[in-house]
């Protein structure tokens, strides 16, 4: 345990030296923040139908979606494993006397968590300046707070559990980066990246909130806003254990069989 | 330009050599636009509709963009990786040759796998064009071609403009994402739809609107004035192209090897 504990602590060191790449980040997470809510806005002050969110329920979701980005996005890929899958240095992970699987989660996480140390508080400070309705809004309450704190944390954990899936799957066949991109663009809807869940019909609700994509971030940011109160959040923090526990466990099963019959690129 | 068919057969047969992950990219390409396309239909499902928008004119509006957008990035994405070719150099190499440093760029890469998205867009646009509640008259026709050519344009310019900032920056152009991506995903919408001044700017400053509400305006039978100035509209955004070139040139002479 150890072993993984200062490994991930020297990545996250060393991802937090990435700060360049941080700024111009957010700058686009402030268009696109800043995108949507016009559009939302747009979209709201025209509507007469009825509305599934509060417009300033929507603005605080779409800002905490941005501010947490690098915690939630599914489609990521670290292309430093990428490479050492791709040139053979992997082999020196391979030999290293730790488990792969919880050395390469450690890093998945190490580079999520710096990556949104390094970006979430501007972007907070910024989206909280804005005036009401088109910033970030206070949570619900106290405890939706704290619960939202955590559920997003345990979401992280989901998320890379799925992030290494992805990474192992490049060990299988290195034409993945196709199917990656199609898992991606998906798992990016089915998470209500590209529009929230709750402006969805009711019926497709249903069917994503049985997979576990929404679990990342729409969950989390839902509990801050008060769109699902506190007493009813149980159960999905429960389906997050669930899931998480399924993915790491399909991971390493899919690695150690991986493993017994691993064949090196180039060398 | 027939150097420039020359290097783009070679590009092509290089991605060829791997042939399964090539299909496969195309394939991750192919359904690029059918997530957008579902959002489009359930915000229009939910609320009635966008900006006095209907579906097929949303879906007109962003098919033609990415078609625009997936032919700018097979041809020109050589400007947008440029930075890669400073790095290292590589462009040391192009300029000794007896060449134009544009072609040569512009022959550096070829992303044939973009024809994914290009397929895929190109479905939902005719699909969007059969919807429309239009007479496709040969004005509009060639009006919806225009459109579809300023996209390509516009966008390919903006990759210049990427390119142009690294004989600068020397190191990656992360900042210009704002200015490829931003302009890409704001431009998903008839612009008109974020009632919003900053629309201007992508009229003046990035004639995206030339390839996206204004042509628009004018195939959907909304402009109701001055209807001539929005077919022509596409005619700015093809001008575009000329600024970045200039501004490429004026880099070229301000370019200092890396040395490595």
């Amino acid at each position: 345990m150890k072993a993984y504990l200062s490994f991930f602590r020297i990545r996250f060191l060393n991802n937090l030296q990435y700060k360049v790449a941080a700024w111009a980040g957010m700058a686009t997470q402030f268009v696109w923040g800043g995108m949507y809510i016009l559009l939302y806005s747009a979209i709201y002050s025209f509507s007469s139908s009825p509305k599934p969110m509060e417009l300033d329920q929507l603005t605080t979701y779409v800002w905490l979606q941005q501010a947490f980005l690098a915690l939630i996005m599914l489609w990521y890929r670290d292309s430093g494993l990428f490479d050492l899958i791709l040139s053979g240095d992997v082999a020196y992970e391979l030999v290293r006397p730790v488990n792969l699987y919880p050395m390469w989660y450690a890093r998945l996480l190490s580079q999520r968590l710096a990556g949104v140390l390094l970006r979430f508080a501007p972007i907070i400070i910024v989206s909280i300046l804005l005036p009401f309705p088109y910033g970030l809004s206070a949570p619900a309450s106290l405890p939706s707070f704290m619960l939202f704190l955590g559920t997003l944390l345990n979401g992280t954990l989901l998320t890379v559990a799925y992030s290494m899936l992805i990474s192992i799957s490049m060990f299988r066949t290195l034409s993945a980066v196709g199917s990656l991109t199609l898992f991606g663009i998906l798992s990016e809807f089915l998470a209500g990246m590209v529009i929230p869940l709750p402006l969805m019909p009711e019926s497709l609700q249903k069917i994503l909130m049985v997979l576990p994509f929404w679990l990342t971030g729409d969950f989390p940011f839902r509990i801050y806003t008060g769109h699902i109160p506190v007493q009813e959040a149980l159960g999905g923090i429960m389906l997050q254990f669930l899931w998480t526990a399924v993915l790491i466990t399909a991971g390493v099963l899919w690695l150690r069989s991986i493993k017994k019959k691993i064949v090196l690129q180039g060398g | 330009m027939k150097l420039y068919f020359k290097y783009m057969k070679i590009l092509m047969r290089s991605q060829m050599q791997y042939r399964s992950s090539f299909l496969m990219v195309a394939l991750g390409q192919l359904i690029y636009p059918f997530p957008l396309y579902a959002g489009v239909v359930l915000l229009v499902g939910r609320f009635g509709e966008i900006g006095g928008w209907t579906v097929p004119e949303l879906t007109f509006c962003f098919g033609s963009l990415l078609i625009s957008y997936s032919i700018a990035e097979a041809f020109a994405r050589g400007f947008d990786l440029f930075s890669h070719m400073v790095r290292t150099g590589g462009f040391d190499r192009v300029l000794v040759r007896p060449r134009s440093t544009i072609l040569q760029v512009l022959g550096s890469r070829f992303e044939l796998n973009r024809a994914g998205k290009l397929a895929g867009s190109l479905g939902l646009y005719i699909w969007a064009a059969a919807n429309l509640d239009i007479l496709w008259s040969i004005d509009k026709v060639a009006v919806a071609f225009f459109m579809a050519a300023a996209g390509v344009f516009v966008f390919s310019g903006i990759f210049v403009l990427a390119g142009v900032w690294s004989f600068w920056t020397i190191s990656g152009n992360e900042l210009l994402n704002i200015l490829t991506d931003g302009t890409r995903e704001m431009a998903r919408f008839p612009l008109d739809v974020y009632k919003s001044k900053i629309i201007l700017l992508f009229v003046f400053v990035v004639p995206i609107a030339s390839a996206n509400f204004l042509p628009l305006l004018y195939i959907t039978g909304k402009a109701l004035e001055n209807r001539l100035l929005y077919a022509f509209s596409p005619l700015l955004g093809l001008l575009f192209i000329f600024p970045c070139l200039l501004l490429w040139k004026t880099g070229v002479r301000h370019y200092k090897s890396t040395g490595s």
